[in-house]
């Protein structure tokens, strides 16, 4: 059975095609990596697919529901972390787990939740005095709060040190062992590398190469020898296909970061 | 369905940000304290409730004209500056910014002790603008009358009798309480509601709560549940000030207490209303601030609404805040449960109201 199944998902504000037509599905207990340049409707798509938004058009199931008209039900099953999490300033990681038990109902060891995501040593720091990665390290704690079968990830490691990106790392593989499905959207190319099962990269609001790490550097790539999943994403979305937004790095970089 | 142990929950959560972020707390605790200290000091005072009044006598120091400043002073309503009589007297005015003064002209005594008396003129200059100005005319002139009846060999035989309205001896600290209440029922929720709720829209923070059970009417509640004990503690403070430093006789009659409920419940979902309709939080402020502030100043905080002008009392009755305000003094003041029964009526209908609106179109999530 699949997590997720999408086809021909669109959504456009105005005259913009924020997603195209879109169809994929992510099998159950998959680490599936959304990829694409800034703009390209991966926050859209994840947030149509955490009924967050509604669709033009297009079937989407999520847990076998519809996200817009069951998200009640959808949403004590999965677990979301938006883009740049924020919290209440004062308040600690550990009070906002339990808080969030309180939500959901449910009983929780807050300290454990903290091990998992590497942050009980700032168990009992307000929020607004953590750094940027112990910040995403709540989001991350948050969204496991409910013992979800499905998470969502949107650019969970964006603005994070190296050290603070492999930890967020080992915990999407810790998620992965225990056979929960992770929906990962980046801008890293390694990353998706490194944890993805399955990979499909979309720009300009469609999906332009899906499939397995490996299977897309065959389909796509020049057949070069020790080809990189960023090599043929910089070939297959173009030197034009970046560069919209402004939080890009520059393109002088010898190791373009996406 | 509401939950109490989802509102619970917020509501701890909410609180202890609340006072630990101590802002908020400075608002909704200290600076009502500090309203009654302020309004208290300027309006209760003795000696500063006296009009400063400039006095010039051109009729030599005579019996006649000082036994005229004589009675002017008993009258214990100005604090007369003599002005020295060759000095043109509406240019010393100017120069002292003096809005009131008073000439008794030269041949005064003269005048009035010929016999028959001749008429004489005393000169009141004062500014229309200035509230002061009219204290004086009105003094002097009952000071004129009286003369003129001792001259005439004549005794009053109509007399006023002063007595202070409601059962009670009820001081000016007394009258300024409601209002002042009703100020801190309105700022402190108003103005947090717009921000949280823009700052919240913004950070992205009402999205991810949509991704809990916790529901929109949940919320609410909470920060309603909030502002209510944070209005019933300033309350307390307020008029715990007011008794401690100006010696205010408040009734704790029970009928303040719907007031301090659907105060914060009408102004806690108006901020809300306000903070999630605005585009960014630079525009909730703005809009928060054209609807605060009228109402600040046109309910009755600050100036009685029966002393301004009737367009102006037209408006005051579509203020919120004026029922808030109304039923306090009818309460508190003058013991007029039925009129206190008209303005809970009226709050209900419209906390009821813009509690539905905030709840309609405060968006979790979008489409």
């Amino acid at each position: 059975m699949s997590t997720i199944e999408v086809s021909s998902l669109a959504k456009s504000y105005g005259s913009l095609h924020a997603v195209d037509g879109i169809s994929f599905s992510v099998k159950d207990g998959q680490v599936f990596s959304l990829l694409g340049p800034n703009g390209a409707g991966k926050t859209t798509t994840i947030e149509i697919l955490e009924g967050l938004r509604e669709q033009d058009e297009g079937q989407v199931k999520v847990l076998g529901l519809d996200p817009w008209k069951e998200g009640y039900q959808l949403h004590k099953k999965i677990g979301v972390i938006p883009q740049g999490f924020k919290f209440v300033d004062y308040a600690t990681p550990k009070e906002a787990i339990n808080y969030y038990a309180a939500l959901f109902g449910v009983k929780v060891d807050a300290d454990a939740i903290l091990k998992k995501v590497i942050l009980e040593d700032s168990a009992d720091v307000y929020f607004t005095k953590l750094s940027g990665g112990q910040k995403q390290k709540v989001g991350l704690a948050l969204s496991l709060v409910n013992d979800p079968q499905l998470v969502f990830l949107d650019e969970p490691t964006t603005g994070l040190d190296p050290q603070a990106r492999r930890a967020v790392w080992d915990v999407i593989r810790t998620l992965r062992s225990e056979d929960r499905s992770v929906l990962l959207t980046t801008h890293y190319l390694d990353e998706a590398e490194e944890l993805a099962d399955e990979v499909a990269i979309m720009n300009h609001g469609k999906i332009i190469a899906s499939g397995t790490p490996a299977e897309i550097i065959a389909q796509h790539g020049s057949g070069r020898q020790g080809e990189s999943l960023e090599d043929v994403f910089v070939k297959l979305v173009g030197e034009e296909g970046h560069g919209q937004a402004g939080d890009l790095p520059a393109p002088a970089a010898p190791r373009r970061r996406f | 369905m509401v939950s109490g142990r989802r509102i619970r929950a917020d509501l701890t959560v909410f609180g202890r940000g609340y006072i630990r972020s101590r802002i908020g707390l400075f608002f909704s605790l200290i600076f009502p304290i500090i309203l009654i200290l302020l309004f208290g000091a300027i309006f209760s005072g003795s000696g500063s409730s006296r009009v400063p009044v400039y006095l010039q006598n051109n009729d030599n120091n005579s019996t006649a004209s000082l036994g005229f400043i004589k009675a002017l002073n008993s009258t214990n309503t100005m604090a007369i500056t003599m002005v020295s009589s060759g000095v043109n007297f509406s240019q010393y005015l100017a120069s002292h910014s003096g809005a009131s003064g008073i000439v008794i002209p030269s041949g005064f005594q003269g005048d009035i002790s010929a016999r028959p008396p001749k008429s004489v003129s005393v000169t009141v200059y004062g500014n229309p603008a200035s509230s002061t100005s009219g204290i004086v005319t009105g003094v002097t002139g009952a000071v004129v009358s009286a003369f003129n009846l001792r001259i005439a060999n004549a005794s009053a035989i109509v007399s006023t009798q002063s007595v202070s309205v409601a059962s009670k001896t009820f001081k000016y600290i007394d009258y300024l309480i409601p209002g002042l209440v009703g100020f801190a029922v309105l700022t402190s929720p108003m103005f947090a509601l717009v921000n949280i709720s823009s700052q919240y829209k913004r950070d992205k923070i009402f999205k991810q709560l949509s991704l809990t059970p916790l529901t929109k009417t949940e919320w609410l509640i909470s920060k309603i549940t909030w502002y209510v004990f944070l209005t019933l503690i300033s309350f307390v403070l307020m008029t715990g000030a007011g008794t401690l430093f100006f010696g205010a006789h408040i009734t704790f009659a029970p009928g303040i207490i719907p007031f301090l409920l659907l105060g914060p419940f009408l102004f806690v979902s108006l901020g809300m209303l306000v903070g999630t309709v605005s585009k960014s939080v630079e525009s909730a402020a703005v809009v928060g601030n054209l609807i605060t502030f009228p109402m600040m100043f046109l309910s009755g905080t600050f100036f009685p609404v029966d002393t301004m002008p009737a367009y102006l009392q037209t408006v005051a009755h579509v203020l919120p805040l004026f029922y808030v305000i109304d039923g306090l003094n009818n309460v508190m003041l003058y013991g007029n449960y039925n009129a206190a029964l008209t303005d809970v009526g009226v709050l209900v209908v419209l906390s009821l109201v813009v509690f539905g609106l905030a709840v309609r179109f405060f968006k979790w999530r979008e489409d």
